[in-house]
């Protein structure tokens, strides 16, 4: 047996960056799937077509191709990104394109009699979505967002074949140097299982905190 | 940044050789994840506690980590224990096998949504085991969740980019080859990405049939 202390840090390393891919990724696509989404329910017609526009473009092409384009085609434009960037950005704004459709489902579901009791207590449109829309939204989105998180969680891997050193990459390298393949690459599955079981457990723990003192009211 | 139609007319027959290759991968890895879930679903629902439980753990795991690491897994670790086999192969055996655990959540909610009352007439009818699966539970559980399995394989012709990592020579592997004989990234990589969009937004228009075909359940 080789040294797999040394080995075994090396992959740490690269779940270090997954988790960094992960977390950034996962911010910068909440960002978008707000704006998204509540521009897909706008009043008005252009921000409505944008998002719409938005949304099915990268929902429709894959995340791999998004990926290879802003990594080698946008240095062409005049516009050069680290890995890292085009990682953060590729990964986000596909994510967020599928979590827009979540938000806008879930601001759909809220009932109409909660708009007229916006309506009734002389809210503005603003205000209403602020304080009476949104928070009853937002537990309906929570779970549906963990398992977008997961998505991104696994969609991370992909970075690797932009040379970004994240946990798949690392794999490849422990295997082109040891020849080994079934210790890097079971390893590394276990990680990535492990963080979204920690995702997912996160996110079950937040939405039984968000959920209390709403017995009774929710229908 | 300048666009070349003669070179785009150029790279075209070898693009769209890649993209019979990517077609033929997602085909034939639907099929394959059309039995895995079916599998799947049934091994979960067996009277066999501990089939149950490990088919169950094995399909949360799979579901968990991203299907690059499979594939991987798949086409580096197989060969050592005298597995061998061809890149496209283990493509879809992987693509398969993820989305199998996918597709087996849609077969159970399917199954689930069967009346209790036709599980009785069965019993009442006196047909074993085998003769009310095949008869009277999967005839009716299967059409409402066609539109549901679709989604699923369009998501996965997404995935099939992934496949370039482990040396078949679909689109995207195609477009890169194309990009570094010539060093050319702008036509090669946004062809591969107007080809998704195109398929996936014809196939968006054969999903609203599908669900409009058997979406519906009438009782």
């Amino acid at each position: 047996m080789t040294q797999w202390s040394g080995y075994l840090g090396l992959i740490l390393q690269g779940a270090l960056v997954t988790i960094e891919l992960t977390l950034m990724g996962s911010v910068l696509a909440l960002i978008m799937a707000f704006l998204a989404g509540m521009g897909r329910v706008s009043r008005f017609f252009i921000l409505r077509a944008i998002a719409t526009a938005y949304i099915e473009f990268f929902r429709g092409t894959s995340i791999f191709v998004q990926l290879f384009w802003a990594y080698f085609v946008l240095p062409f434009a005049g516009l050069s990104l680290t890995p890292l960037q085009a990682g953060v950005l590729a990964l986000a704004l596909n994510v967020g394109a599928y979590a827009a459709e979540v938000v806008r489902g879930a601001i759909l579901s809220v009932g109409r009699e909660q708009y007229e009791a916006c309506t009734a207590l002389n809210l503005g449109r603003w205000q209403g979505m602020r304080h009476v829309i949104l928070p009853q939204a937002l537990l309906v989105m929570l779970p549906t967002f963990g398992n977008n998180a997961i998505e991104l969680l696994k969609a991370t891997s992909v970075v690797s074949l932009i040379s970004l050193a994240d946990l798949t990459f690392q794999a490849q390298v422990v295997r082109s140097q040891t020849g080994s393949t079934l210790m890097p690459f079971l390893s590394v599955l276990i990680i990535y299982f492990a963080l979204a079981l920690i995702i997912s457990w996160g996110v079950r723990t937040l939405e039984r905190r968000m959920a209390r003192g709403l017995d009774g009211v929710r229908v | 940044m300048d666009w070349d139609w003669n070179f785009v007319r150029e790279i075209m027959p070898t693009l769209i050789q890649g993209v019979k290759i990517t077609i033929l991968a997602t085909i034939l890895g639907s099929i394959l994840a059309a039995i895995v879930g079916l599998a799947i679903a049934l091994a979960r629902r067996s009277e066999n506690r501990i089939v149950a439980r490990s088919v169950g753990w094995f399909a949360e795991f799979i579901r968990g980590t991203p299907l690059l690491v499979q594939l991987y897994f798949i086409f580096y670790v197989l060969p050592d224990i005298g597995i061998l086999l061809p890149p496209l192969v283990a493509g879809v055996i992987g693509l398969g096998l993820h989305y199998g655990t996918y597709t087996a959540e849609v077969y159970r909610a399917g199954i689930d949504n069967v009346p209790r009352g036709q599980w009785e007439a069965a019993k009442a009818c006196n047909l074993n085991g085998r003769h009310t699966w095949t008869y009277i539970i999967l005839p009716q559980a299967i059409p409402p969740m066609i539109p549901a399995l679709a989604n699923y394989f369009i998501a996965m012709f997404k995935e099939t980019p992934l496949l370039s990592a482990i040396t078949v020579l679909e689109l995207m592997n195609q477009a890169k080859s194309v990009a570094n004989t010539y060093y050319r990234y702008i036509e090669p990589m946004t062809l591969v990405g107007a080809f998704f969009l195109v398929i996936s937004l014809c196939s968006v228009v054969l999903l609203r049939w599908l669900e409009h075909r058997y979406g519906r359940i009438e009782r």
